[in-house]
């Protein structure tokens, strides 16, 4: 049957997905985070009556606007694509994804649309508190349709709260609680709105560096790196902290994406943390030969991370592939506390769920009830292997390892980075000489593609991690994808990339024209 | 009937005003023509929707394909 498969359309169609989703992080962030920042200023506007916050607060409202307009509706079209290219996997998810999309798109509609109008057209029409109501009101609206999103996305890295209907062949949520806060949802929506918050801030830094380094706009360039090294600073360390418990999530319901951001081919107890590290591209997994060309290890930190002792094995490619070792997972399957299943195994398991679900239509079709409650059950027990039975051979769960790799240290350094800018920009405000520090203006105005680039490799870490699951363990790329041709999704990747490109084209050139004319007073 | 009144001219009154708002509403709605009329409509068709009637003839078809995909 796989043969029947257009393989090259699972490439196409998994290319087009990334492409989409890229492009429509690259505006989604910013609306997040400044959403925050601009009712931040407004609330100092409305707290201090001083008309230079509320020309402030205009300015990066307006900014603001830009960029939601131009990103506005982009998400649509991962839907769009679920829906043609990966129907498989919509029909399997449907009841899960159902409840979440459904809040997310009222809520997105009736807050954030609502409430936009009246922060742009009620300006000197509405009270100032019901103005400021409204900016609060458009930020939480933002950052609560993000979370449905994430609880999605987070569904299909830790599939939780729901049980598998062989006679319609789909996921039945049986408890919305479980999948709206699993720990990986609630570190998921943490780390990527406090990732929007950091991009948010080093966008007013940078271009409000801009204007001190043109000697334009100097007090409104002062106040808005006030307000936004601030936030910048308390949600960068919360990025962080949030990262870590991400990488514990990973840990312990990802481990092969673990040992992939880590390159480690090889497990230990007390393993070491690859600080930085240069990978030796011609060795592979299982080769038995070290795969670094060099690299600065913290000791025990990575046992530390992901299972909090110092002691704690993790596994390595070569582990998890192989099975047979201890595993330190908090909620480990009892048949495997002892000893992990290779992958080998596991595929057979996969085999006899995907066999049981076969016999049990065919029992169910013949009436015969006794076999069809058998089939069920061994499907219910085998179920959480489902996805291995679709595997070729076991290294087909290994992720493309130096992307991975490369991608989560080019984030946490580009992370710790941040972080020190925006100590550094403070003190040299609070010191009263920052417009003299051009070297830092510029580095600050340069910061803004960099923080970009850290989100983006975060979200390759996240995805491509997790290779080849479209959903961890139950479904695999190769059997969620559509019985299509790669035809029209080449045509349509193609249509995407113009597309996408042209709106970026847009929002630069909009943005940087207004950016140009820069605040004026009483507004744009 | 006032408050309806009241709302169509905040709005009205709010578009009338925009200056940097037409270019991003043009550049809005030229974005939703081609994401919901040229991409949705001619490239991208619900694949099970345009080839089951019921629900049962999808579940039925995906479950299919599941089983036969290993």
């Amino acid at each position: 049957m796989l043969d029947q498969i257009d393989l090259s359309m699972v490439d196409w169609a998994r290319a087009q997905f990334a492409l989409t989703a890229i492009y429509h992080w690259l505006f989604v962030p910013l609306t997040l985070g400044l959403s925050f920042i601009v009712a931040i200023m407004e609330t100092i506007y409305v707290r201090t009556g001083n008309p230079e916050w509320k020309k402030i607060t205009k300015f990066w409202m307006l900014l603001f606007g830009i960029n939601f307009a131009i990103g506005v509706a982009t998400g649509i079209i991962l839907e769009f694509e679920f829906g043609t290219n990966w129907s498989n996997y919509s029909w399997f998810v449907g009841d899960i994804f159902g409840a979440p999309l459904a809040i997310e798109g009222i809520m997105a509609f009736f807050l954030e649309s609502t409430f936009i109008a009246v922060m742009f057209f009620g300006w000197n029409k509405v009270s100032k508190g019901f103005h400021l109501t409204a900016s609060w009101l458009t930020a939480i609206g933002a950052n609560l349709s993000a979370l449905w999103i994430l609880v999605a996305n987070a569904w299909m890295q830790s599939p939780v709260g729901m049980k598998f209907n062989p006679e319609t062949a789909r996921n039945e949520m049986i408890n919305f609680w479980d999948v709206l806060f699993s720990p990986v949802a609630v570190n998921k929506f943490l780390h990527t709105i406090s990732n929007g918050y950091v991009i948010a801030s080093i966008f007013v830094i940078g271009i409000s560096a801009w204007f001190l380094l043109r000697k334009r706009h100097v007090l409104t360039a002062k106040r808005s790196i006030l307000v936004a090294g601030i936030f910048g600073l308390i949600t960068s360390l919360f990025l962080a902290f949030t990262g870590d418990g991400s990488a514990y999530t990973v840990a312990q319901k990802q481990p092969m994406k673990l040992a992939a951001m880590e390159g480690l081919y090889n497990g230990s107890n007390g393993a070491g943390l690859v600080a930085i590290g240069i990978l030796e591209p011609s060795v592979k997994p299982g080769d038995g030969q070290d795969p670094f060309l060099m690299k600065v290890e913290i000791p025990k930190l990575l046992s530390i991370l992901g299972y909090k002792d110092s002691k704690a094995f993790v596994p390595g490619v070569n582990d998890i592939v192989n099975g047979g070792y201890k595993p330190w997972y908090v909620d480990t399957p009892e048949e495997e506390k002892e000893s992990a299943y290779s992958v080998a195994q596991k595929m057979e398991k996969g085999k006899l769920a995907i066999a049981a679900l076969r016999d049990f239509k065919t029992a169910s079709k013949a009436g015969d009830t006794i076999m069809a409650d058998i089939s069920r059950k061994q499907l219910e027990e085998n179920f959480p292997y489902f996805g291995y039975g679709y595997l070729s051979k076991p290294e087909s769960v290994i992720p493309n390892i130096p992307l991975t790799f490369y991608s989560f240290h080019l984030m946490v350094a580009l992370g710790f980075y941040f972080i020190l800018l925006f100590i550094v920009v403070l003190y040299f405000l609070n010191r009263g000489n920052l417009e003299k520090q051009r070297w830092l203006l510029w580095i600050s105005l340069w910061t803004i593609p960099l923080a970009y680039l850290a989100s983006q490799a975060g979200w390759v870490v996240a995805e491509v991690g997790r290779q080849p699951w479209v959903i961890q363990d139950l479904l695999p790329t190769i059997a969620a994808v559509s019985m299509i041709g790669a035809g029209s999704v080449k045509t349509t990747f193609w249509i995407f990339a113009a597309l996408f490109t042209a709106l970026l084209i847009a929002e630069i050139m909009i943005m940087v024209r207004q950016i140009k004319i820069g605040p004026k007073d009483g507004g744009q | 009937m006032n408050w309806i009144n009241a709302i169509w001219n905040f709005y009205l009154d709010g578009f009338r005003a925009m200056t940097v708002g037409r270019k991003l509403w043009v550049i809005i709605l030229i974005k939703f023509f081609i994401i919901f009329i040229v991409i949705r409509l001619i490239f991208f068709p619900n694949f099970l929707n345009s080839k089951f009637q019921s629900e049962d003839e999808k579940g039925n078809y995906v479950r299919e394909q599941l089983i036969i995909r290993n």
